[in-house]
């Protein structure tokens, strides 16, 4: 038998240039902007609605939570049953989460139920009723979730890494403490509905198997009477990160250490963000980046390393996760720290940054490419102040990305004196190695 | 939907899809879990790993830098019954992604080094899905060994850290000699692409790849529990307890047997509306969570029999699971005898075809439902035809599903804590 020849690996035909979906778009009288996008397919149509809902102190967080989780337990038309049974029958369904920063509400329907799932959207916005036995249910179970999320060792780091990053900011405590959840009434969630649940500053996105001119008129018939007068209440900027040691949480007995850097980034308008974008993925952003081939693919420390970039309103951020075996929690450290100063001081190749920049711009038009992906697209890029022209916006900003641009942007923001640093482990074994890396406290 | 065979026995299937320029291509190998042999579990999901460390034309890792570098995301994972492989890529590159896929079913390359670094990468990707976070494995390695009795279905599909310390070159070489073979794999494409193009690059690619016998698939029968089994595990990073039943139910081959049960379980467990969330979170409160479904991964049609029909509940400390399980005994019983109307059955309907179109509108769930479809029944339209069988179940097989579904069961408790 003979060797096999060696087979040129094909070299891919130019990409075949995405035509921008055109967006429908209206402002209603009170205040509420409607994207609507038509994109065939399957008979759906994805909706997605971001409502400002900002504020500050423990309070607000909890009742926030559970406003959240309760908007959908009844109207003062429909009890809770009666509204999910009608969702289901459109084929169709909605959720509500709150974070620091908004209301979210999304959902779907089978395109030939927008009116209706429109209808049942606007009678929760209008008439959510909060009755006191779904508030008190909803409660109760809400500090049960909280207490299997907080034992989570990624919802530990995240909420030590927020902590360390933000403070007193609302982004520094994401999460209601249990008794905070506790002492909620339902009068004050309808209080704060009433308040903060208003059109102006909202955006309703709907995308799917749809005429946009149709949509609108559904939208605007379904929404007159949503006419809250309450004004949006965004974020406040971030402060200023304060680098210094790194902080352990113990968790004794773990097997794995949760180790997180994080730092400031800049916006998605900022000169600097699409040689950061770039810098991060050669770093650790994608699987064929330096930080994936040092500690997995060379080492074998962990199963999935990652670095990203995150764009909440009060301020970008840069965040480096992985999890690694206890017993390699330091060099796992040292080879990170080593991968941070490489990139910050000294050039990436031009291969390397193009290949980062074929990924990203690759990828930002399968991130569109399906109904619920271009919703969930559409109504991010919105809330941010951009359009969709952004999609291509960027890939240009990314193509006049240089070496040494790429450079500039890392010794700014991957520098390792420039970000903090949180690990979740067992103290006991990981303190004392740990300590001879990095300047350490214990958390 | 086009059709093809190689004459190597591999099976492809294309549709076209013109709405975005991109292409899905996803393999799947008639190989998972249940095939490992003893000694040798986790072993299917660890040859996934090296099946991307080369290849007789790519390096190491080469596989995700010629996908990521050319705007593309690829992955693979490995089930009970099959093992998958897939890109989603701008549709230029389409040619590549075939060469990439065919390149490794022609010769993967196997080095002790690369096997000794992916079993430590395995074992990282266990602790921080299993050993280090509360509820690990609950239940999908937790209940098979109490629902079935054979090694084959009840085994660590994740594997024993002590088993994949022993696997060695040689098992991975038989392992790809025997189950990679182009005849026990199905190519499935989707997307921005010409179908008749696709066939013909398939063919170009993959259509020198040797023959080789595909293995009798293993029989997996066993029969089912005599009677209630049940467990306890316990969980010391859990902060409250949850518990998990399953019954067997029809083997998913006979669709028009087995499809009541996938309804039952919305009927069940879809939402506020459903019967066990109405009644456990909503009126009891004796639940803080509930989840229904089929298939040990929650896959109702991609295993194989046997296969489960399965209800986890996580629930307050104060409240038992003999309450768990008395009250989701007492509202099948009551499906069991009093049925449900038409309305309640078209609105549980009406959101699984929804979600269902929702799971095939993107063309990578497309592929690898088509995929997963002529692997196992030989008929990539099923993916079409879905909606159209979920609407032809009627109340009545909805009701005789609810009545089968008695005594003979594995219950799994979980409770926090360590052991006493």
């Amino acid at each position: 038998m003979t060797a096999p020849a060696t087979r040129a690996i094909p070299a891919p035909g130019a990409p075949r240039p995405q035509k921008l979906p055109t967006v429908a778009e209206r402002v209603l009288d009170n205040g509420l902007r409607v994207l609507a996008v038509r994109r065939p397919g399957v008979p759906l149509v994805e909706l997605r609605l971001r409502i400002p809902f900002a504020g500050k102190g423990a309070a607000h967080t909890a009742r926030g939570q559970l406003l959240g989780d309760t908007l959908l337990s009844g109207t003062d038309r429909r009890s809770a049953e009666r509204l999910a049974a009608d969702l289901q029958g459109l084929g169709g369904s909605l959720s509500a989460s709150v974070d620091a920063d908004r209301l979210s509400i999304g959902g779907s329907a089978l395109s030939a139920s927008l009116g209706g799932l429109l209808d049942l959207l606007a009678e929760v916005l209008t008439s959510a009723a909060y009755p006191k036995d779904e508030v008190a249910g909803e409660r109760d179970r809400l500090v049960q979730e909280l207490a299997i999320y907080r034992s989570q060792p990624g919802v530990i780091a995240r909420e030590a890494l927020l902590s360390r990053l933000y403070g007193d900011h609302p982004y520094g405590r994401e999460l209601p403490t249990a008794d905070d959840v506790a002492a909620v009434k339902a009068g004050q969630l309808r209080s704060l509905h009433g308040k903060r649940v208003a059109p102006a500053g909202s955006v309703l996105v709907l995308v799917g198997d749809l005429s946009p001119a149709r949509a609108l008129g559904l939208v605007e018939g379904a929404m007159a009477g949503w006419t809250a007068a309450g004004s949006a209440v965004l974020t406040p900027p971030v402060p200023a990160v304060v680098p210094g040691p790194a902080v352990l949480v113990d968790r004794p007995g773990a097997v794995q250490t949760s180790i997180r850097l994080a730092g400031p980034a800049p916006v998605r308008t900022h000169p600097d963000h699409a040689a950061l974008t770039l810098a991060n993925l050669v770093l650790g952003g994608y699987f064929s980046s330096r930080w994936v081939a040092n500690i997995r693919e060379d080492k074998g420390y962990t199963y999935s390393p990652h670095s990203g970039v995150e764009h909440p309103p009060g301020g970008s951020r840069l965040t480096l996760a992985t999890d690694v075996a206890t017993d390699v929690t330091a060099p796992a450290l040292v080879e990170t720290l080593y991968e941070l100063g490489r990139i910050a001081t000294l050039p990436v190749t031009q291969a390397e940054l193009d290949q980062a920049r074929r990924y990203a711009t690759g990828t930002l038009a399968l991130s569109t490419a399906s109904q619920a992906g271009l919703a969930s697209t559409l109504s991010a890029l919105t809330a941010a102040g951009l359009g969709l022209d952004w999609l291509r916006e960027h890939p240009r900003a990314m193509a006049g990305v240089t070496v040494d641009a790429a450079l500039e942007a890392a010794a700014t923001y991957l520098a390792p004196e420039r970000l903090v640093t949180v690990l979740v482990g067992d103290a006991a074994v990981v303190a004392d190695p740990v300590a001879r890396v990095l300047p350490l406290e214990r958390g | 939907m086009t059709r093809a065979t190689l004459d190597n026995g591999l099976r492809v299937v294309v549709s076209e899809d013109r709405s975005s320029p991109v292409v899905a291509v996803a393999v799947y190998y008639d190989v998972g879990f249940r095939s490992e042999p003893e000694g040798r579990t986790g072993f299917a999901h660890l040859f996934e790993h090296l099946m991307f460390q080369g290849s007789a034309n790519l390096g190491k890792t080469e596989h995700f830098t010629q996908v990521q570098g050319n705007g593309g995301t690829l992955n693979g994972s490995t089930h009970l019954d099959y093992t998958n492989y897939y890109e989603l890529m701008p549709s230029g590159a389409l040619e590549l992604a075939l060469f990439l896929e065919a390149d490794r079913m022609r010769s993967v390359a196997l080095t002790q080094e690369n096997l000794d670094n992916q079993v430590a990468v395995v074992q990282n990707e266990i602790r921080v899905n299993v050993m280090n976070r509360p509820y690990g494995g609950f239940p999908w390695i937790l209940l098979p060994p109490v629902l079935y009795a054979t090694f084959t279905n009840s085994h660590n599909g994740y594997g024993d850290f002590v088993d994949l310390e022993s696997a060695t070159l040689q098992d991975a070489q038989g392992f790809f000699d025997r189950y990679y073979a182009p005849g026990n794999a199905v190519l499935s494409v989707v997307g921005d692409v010409d179908p008749e193009e696709v066939l013909r690059l398939a063919a170009q690619h993959f259509g020198d790849i040797p023959a080789r016998d595909v293995p009798a698939r293993g029989d997996f029968a066993e029969p089912p529990p005599a009677g209630e089994v049940r467990h306890v595990h316990h969980d010391p990073l859990a902060p409250a307890p949850a518990v998990a039943v399953a019954w067997r139910v029809p083997d998913p081959a006979d669709l028009e047997a087995y499809l009541p049960y996938v309804v039952l379980a919305e009927v069940l467990t879809d939402g506020d509306a459903s019967r066990l969330q109405d009644r456990m979170l909503m009126k009891d409160r004796t639940a803080t969570s509930i989840g229904g479904y089929l298939g040990i991964m929650g896959d109702p049609l991609d295993a194989r029999d046997p296969t489960p029909f399965l209800i986890e509940v996580h629930h307050p400390a104060e409240v038992s699971a003999d309450v768990v399980l008395a009250t989701v005994d007492e509202e099948l019983a009551r499906l069991a005898a009093d049925g449900l109307d038409d309305a309640e059955l078209a609105r549980t309907v009406a959101r699984m075809r929804a979600r269902y179109l929702r799971e095939v509108d993107p063309v990578l769930g497309r592929a690898q439902a088509m995929a997963v479809c002529e692997q196992q029944r030989g008929r990539a339209e099923l993916v079409n035809e879905v909606p159209g069988l979920l609407d032809a179940v009627t109340r009545e097989q909805v009701q005789a599903a609810a009545a089968t579904l008695r005594g003979d069961r594995a219950v799994l408790e979980l409770r926090p804590g360590g052991a006493a």
